[in-house]
């Protein structure tokens, strides 16, 4: 087990290289699904306030064609 | 509406094209894709770090290249998925291309971050340099501006149709860097060394190697697939609540 985490010699390369990794891959995921949630919330909230025409919203979504 | 099996193949692409129906599919892929890429990455990260072999030469800094090179080649396939998205979005003006081609961005740039950082740390004990000014790290250093220049674009323009016809001849005119960065360890003189696994001749690398490579970048790629989906999801509801504030504030 010492050895492993010694990494030969190199541990001070070898575990930064997947801590980064680990940190970067993690921190766009969670922001990328909390961005998502916050937009998902707006928009039910925003239906809410206008209940009368939901559809259209949804068909408004896409840039103009 | 009609039945998919009644519709020729370009009107079948083009229902896919549709906002609403990707929400629907997305949606119902989305959980497949998060339990692969968690698999993946987990056997990926078991192989490379317990079971690959230390080389003989590199000794166990080789480790590093199975979070390196899965990063540069996602750096590189990201930004090729947003060129072709922006071609797409220039061209037919397809609903979902200009999306793809925004959502793509921020994750093509934390990879190439990465293969950036990681390549640092495996450069300083095996060149004996953090950084060296050759055409492979270079171009992978302008890959990383050309990112931030494209998501720069899209924030400063506040109309999205504007936005995204800016910033897709940003993407296709920097496209250009990728054919640089790929054959830069060929036609310059580099530190860099050259390709290893797509060569003419096959993978000059020990199979043992190979494999922990392999379920590394493919666990990579899913990870990419699945973040965008739900980077496309979220950019769609942002369309959806910027046009019903301008319904409000119309009436």
């Amino acid at each position: 087990m010492q050895n492993f985490f010694a990494m030969g010699g190199y541990a001070a390369f070898v575990w930064p290289c997947y801590a980064i990794a680990a940190l970067v891959m993690a921190g766009i995921a969670i922001q990328s699904v909390m961005d998502f949630r916050a937009q998902q919330r707006l928009v039910r909230e925003l239906d809410k306030g206008k209940a009368a025409r939901p559809r259209a919203a949804a068909r408004e979504a896409g840039p103009d064609r | 509406m009609t039945a998919m099996s009644d519709l020729t193949a370009s009107q079948r692409l083009q229902a896919f094209a549709n906002p609403a129906r990707f929400m629907a599919l997305s949606d119902r892929l989305l959980p497949a894709c998060a339990v692969v890429t968690c698999l993946l990455l987990a056997a990926g990260l078991y192989l490379s770090l317990f079971v690959s072999p230390a080389d003989y030469q590199q000794g166990e800094t080789v480790r590093i290249m199975y979070i390196h090179v899965p990063s540069a080649w996602l750096a590189m396939f990201g930004y090729m998925v947003m060129a072709g998205a922006s071609a797409v979005a220039l061209v037919f003006r397809h609903p979902l291309a200009d999306i793809a081609a925004k959502s793509a961005a921020p994750i093509g740039a934390a990879f190439t971050f990465l293969a950036l950082v990681t390549g640092s740390l495996w450069g300083r004990p095996m060149w004996g340099t953090w950084w060296v000014w050759d055409a492979r790290l270079t171009s992978m250093l302008i890959l990383f501006f050309l990112y931030l220049g494209y998501m720069a674009l899209w924030a400063t323009i506040e109309e999205p149709v504007r936005a995204g016809r800016a910033a897709a001849v940003l993407a296709l005119v920097g496209s250009i860097n990728v054919p640089i960065i790929h054959y830069s360890v060929v036609w310059w003189n580099t530190l860099h060394q050259p390709a290893s696994v797509f060569r003419i001749d096959g993978p000059a690398i020990a199979s043992s190697m190979l494999m922990p490579l392999g379920v590394m970048a493919l666990g990579f790629t899913l990870f990419f697939v699945t973040l965008l989906l739900v980077r496309m999801r979220a950019e769609i509801f942002r369309r959806r609540v910027r046009v019903l504030r301008l319904a409000r504030t119309e009436r």
